[in-house]
């Protein structure tokens, strides 16, 4: 094996409970799928914090550029009409 | 963007306690500072877990062993969630392995100091992660994202690393005259290493101010010195333990304990390479690792045939 390469790395996700997203928890190393799933079950569920695991090579997730995070987010600022208490509605109506 | 204007954003999400992620800019000083402490603190917990081993089969019963084995298994965890914050920052984990066996990486100190017996193993759980804990609490709130996560996970492992110890000592303590002498001389060996593991004193703490600015850092290494003293006095005199350290005080004035000098020499001695246990664990990191090479390569060729076979499969399919 050529001593000078890591395993890939892989990026964790865990499902903590029934009803509940995956959620990103960190990244570890693994030869292949199979090994990146213990060993994150090793590594992050040592307490019972999952009873799901999905696993992605890092290399193959894309992901927003920083410095893009103005032009992309910021739009939603200003549109206050998206959100429920914009609107004016009589006192009478206790839910809606 | 120019630098000065990406230096400005930077500068003010610190100040907001606006957490600095991964691919974000920041100076090369600060990426500098992190990747070396972090890859510090990494290689802490690894070489860590060498003087505990030494125990693991020779623990008294069952119910120590199943505790100390788990501690240890947490300790290879909290280096692997250090090692990937690290790697978040641009350095590959095989820089950092070869930085650590080689020497060129340091790790705390505290872990070239042998356990010699059992109620060591109380006493690095006691004092050894109490200090950790101290430090690591604080480093919750550290300015970069990856380092303040991987530390909110372990401050909420380590806690019951410090209660094993704790309870060994405690058991020691309330055992036979012998075994109250040995926790007592555990006690007495471990004490001012583990005051050690703060680092210099603030006057002589060469990264400390930067660290502090860029909120690395939230305490300086006197401080927290100071929250360990005035945390473990007490819980030496619960369970009838000594300090070692004549010039243990408490001041009234300053609602916290009066303690001894430090002996630096000793500190920097054990810095330098020159502790009791330095060669030891090296040798051994360097052991294993040469062992686990056929173990890395057999997985390396077996992921690369399964995935061949697989392409193959999907081919035909």
């Amino acid at each position: 094996m050529n001593e000078n390469k890591d395993w890939p790395l892989w990026e964790i996700f865990i499902r903590s409970r029934a009803g509940l997203n995956h959620k990103h928890v960190g990244s570890l190393h693994a030869a292949d799928e199979d090994m990146a799933i213990e060993n994150a079950r090793d590594v992050y569920t040592r307490r019972n914090e999952g009873i799901s695991i999905w696993v992605v090579e890092s290399k193959y997730i894309t992901a927003s550029n920083p410095e893009d995070e103005e032009s992309l987010f910021d739009p939603a600022d200003n549109k206050i009409y998206r959100h429920p208490t914009f609107y004016d509605l009589p006192d009478e109506v206790k839910h809606m | 963007m120019s630098e000065s204007s990406m230096l400005e954003i930077f500068e003010e999400k610190i100040k907001r306690e606006i957490k600095i992620e991964p691919r974000e800019w920041m100076p090369d000083a600060y990426r500098k500072t992190l990747v070396r402490q972090i890859s510090q603190h990494a290689h802490s917990e690894i070489v860590g877990m060498l003087p505990e081993a030494n125990w693991i089969k020779r623990a008294p019963t069952m119910r120590r062993k199943v505790a100390l084995l788990a501690k240890v298994q947490d300790e290879a965890g909290h280096g692997l969630y250090l090692y990937s914050a690290a790697e978040t920052l641009g350095t590959s984990r095989k820089t950092m392995i070869d930085d650590l066996l080689s020497g060129k990486a340091k790790y705390s100190s505290i872990f070239n100091y042998p356990t010699i017996t059992w109620a060591d193993i109380g006493a690095v759980g006691w004092l050894v992660d109490g200090a950790a804990i101290m430090n690591q609490v604080m480093l919750c709130r550290t300015s970069y994202g990856p380092y303040a996560r991987a530390m909110v996970r372990i401050c909420k492992e380590e806690s019951f690393h410090q209660r094993q110890g704790y309870e060994i000592m405690l058991t020691l303590a309330q055992g036979s005259q012998e075994q109250k002498a040995m926790a007592q001389d555990a006690l007495n060996r471990w004490w001012w290493p583990s005051l050690m593991m703060f680092g210099p004193s603030d006057k002589e703490s060469k990264h400390s101010a930067q660290s502090m600015a860029w909120k690395i850092k939230r305490k300086s290494n006197d401080e927290l010195r100071q929250n360990f003293v005035d945390a473990t006095v007490p819980q030496a005199r619960l369970i009838g333990l000594s300090i070692p350290d004549p010039d243990l005080k408490w001041n009234e004035e300053r609602g916290a304990y009066d303690f001894g000098d430090i002996d630096w020499e000793e500190f920097w001695n054990v810095v330098k390479g020159n502790g009791p246990c330095n060669k030891q664990r090296l040798d051994d990191r360097n052991k294993a690792h040469e062992e686990g090479h056929w173990v890395r390569e057999a997985a390396l060729a077996f992921a690369e045939k399964q995935a061949k076979r697989k392409a193959k499969k999907d081919k035909v399919a």
